[in-house]
């Protein structure tokens, strides 16, 4: 049945979306979600539950939604190609409609030998476009093999994942396009600091003619510390470009944690202003509690109410 | 080539406990090209056996055989006489050798003295890369000649994925994007269409077959079906 998501009314109805993601835990503690998404509650439209990131064993996203629904927070479910073949993924996504998930973002995942089980097989059966076709085709009832599903069929709401930051630029705006294509409605952005590269992407995606075609929700994690920026720097987490003077920017700040929330505000007004940015996707990495406030103070609240 | 390499001694020498006549069996280099079974190593695995043997204070009788190709059945039925009364033998080829003897001489204990690891290419000597993972259907013809079931580490069909940046892959320092090179050359060549369109998922039949894969010229490809 085609019922909307909360998600997809607020981004139709032209509203600036917000939503926030936050990883399961590492056990079975369902409290553990809860008391993350008590922070989060009636500040953002959906919020996004990952798939084992970063190639770690946690509790599944399937079961993070179903959490998160009967807190009535309405979830946005994460599959990765990395553990599951089409099979799997398919009878998650039935089980997933059964069970009232309707927002589902897919990805291609972090490859294994990132996380805590390196031996493991990577499955990558399909690719994150051809997962999109995937849960396309069974949204319109059709399984991927293109036989048609017997009775109830699933109603999803798909959004993907884009990399403004990653290399060859000028390839970025086509492999969107595909994603479009595949069938993705919404487009959750990698973590944006460096607001010059992100704006250049948009730019390449208004020539290309794209932006009108989709919802793009700009990533945006709030840094909590120096150590925080530095670390992401460094480390070099996959796709996370971080400028050196916003490491000189939270140097030099007297409250490392305000001025945190200073760069998270300024971000979000910056992205506002680019067109095709239809919301935010707050990345809290930890830092759930502080949503409220950089959601009021970035004027996004009061949340629309849409029945 | 199939690249092999050695497996260390101790691991040999277990495999062979207890046995006092055994059969190191070698494989030339072949067309199919793999590097060092041949004649020099099989007389120095069986050496380091016999030294350690005599460290131990045991003796062992090891009989040395080089063949032509372990892979082919034609060569293989040549060693017939020679074991008579092994009782194990140690291959070094390839994976496939072991597998066809071990299948040919059921009643005789077939252990690998090489481990099998892909199939690459030589760069410089002692350098090599995997290039290929046999995957049955081909589709480089499509990517300026660079395989991304072997060299993406996701096996993107629709890349490069968001860890690409500066032209190297996110899993590993050092190693390449083959999505960002392909595109690269594509680009350069004109012929960036094929990749504007949505790549379908593989058929992975190509590669694990049903079961295993044959190859029957006369039928063709024993995979699907
Ligand atoms: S596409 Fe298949 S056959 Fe061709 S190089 Fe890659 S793995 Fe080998
Ligand atoms: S960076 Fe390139 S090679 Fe590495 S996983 Fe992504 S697409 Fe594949």
């Amino acid at each position: 049945m085609k019922i909307k998501t909360n998600l997809q009314k607020v981004l139709e109805s032209g509203q600036f979306a917000v939503t926030a993601e936050i990883d399961p835990p590492k056990n079975a503690d369902p409290e553990l979600i809860k008391e993350k998404a008590k922070w989060l509650k009636g500040y953002v439209d959906a919020v996004n539950i990952t798939d084992s990131p970063r190639a770690t064993v946690k509790m599944s996203s399937l079961a993070g939604a179903v959490i998160l629904q009967k807190e009535n927070i309405e979830p946005v479910m994460h599959i990765t190609c990395r553990d599951r073949n089409r099979i799997a993924i398919q009878s998650d996504l039935l089980g997933a409609s059964a069970l009232g998930v309707k927002n589902i973002l897919c990805l291609t995942g972090d490859y294994v030998t990132f996380g805590d089980h390196p031996q493991a097989k990577p499955v990558f059966d399909l690719d994150s476009i051809q997962l999109i076709s995937l849960v396309k085709n069974l949204s319109e009832g059709r399984y991927f093999n293109k036989k048609e599903v017997k009775g109830k069929h699933p109603y999803f709401f798909i959004g993907a994942v884009e990399n403004p930051f990653a290399d060859p630029l000028e390839f970025r705006p086509i492999r969107l396009a595909k994603k479009i294509k595949a069938g993705a409605r919404f487009i959750q952005t990698q973590i944006v600091y460096n607001l010059e590269r992100f704006e250049k992407f948009i730019k390449l995606c208004e020539d290309f003619g794209i932006l009108e075609k989709v919802y793009i929700l700009a990533g945006i994690a709030p840094p909590k510390s120096l150590k925080m920026l530095k670390y992401i720097k460094e480390s070099k987490i996959p796709g996370i470009e971080v400028p050196d003077e916003l490491i000189r920017r939270m140097e030099s700040a007297k409250d490392e944690k305000e001025e945190g929330i200073n760069i998270a505000v300024e971000i979000i007004e910056r992205v506002k202003e680019n067109p095709g940015v239809r919301g935010i996707h707050l990345m809290p990495i930890g830092w759930e509690f502080i949503v409220p406030e950089i959601v009021k103070r970035a004027k996004l609240y009061p949340r629309p109410k849409i029945c | 080539m199939i690249v092999i390499k050695r497996k260390p001694l101790e691991e040999i020498l277990n495999y062979i406990e207890g046995h006092n006549k055994i059969l190191v069996l070698g494989c030339q280099e072949c067309p199919y090209g793999c590097v060092t079974g041949g004649e020099e190593a099989v007389k120095k695995l069986a050496e380091e056996i016999k030294n350690k043997m005599i460290d131990l204070g045991k003796s062992i009788e090891i009989l040395e055989k080089t063949l032509i190709r372990l892979c082919e059945l034609r060569y293989v039925k040549s060693i017939n006489d020679l074991i008579k009364d092994v009782k194990a033998i140690v291959t070094l080829s390839c994976g496939v050798g072991v597998n066809l003897i071990a299948d040919i001489y059921f009643e005789i204990e077939v252990y690998p003295g090489m481990n099998t690891l892909f199939l690459g290419a030589e760069l410089r000597e002692g350098i090599f890369i995997e290039k290929c993972r046999a995957c049955g259907d081909c589709i480089v013809g499509y990517t300026a000649g660079l395989c991304p079931i072997t060299r993406c580490p996701k096996n993107m069909l629709n890349g490069p994925c968001g860890g690409c940046k500066n032209g190297v892959c996110e899993v590993r320092k050092g190693l390449p994007c083959v999505w960002y090179q392909i595109i690269k050359r594509l680009k350069k060549r004109g012929k960036l269409e094929k990749l504007m369109e949505i790549w379908e998922a593989k058929d992975w039949r190509s590669l694990y077959g049903k079961g295993i894969r044959e190859l029957r010229e006369e039928l063709g490809v024993e995979n699907k079906n």
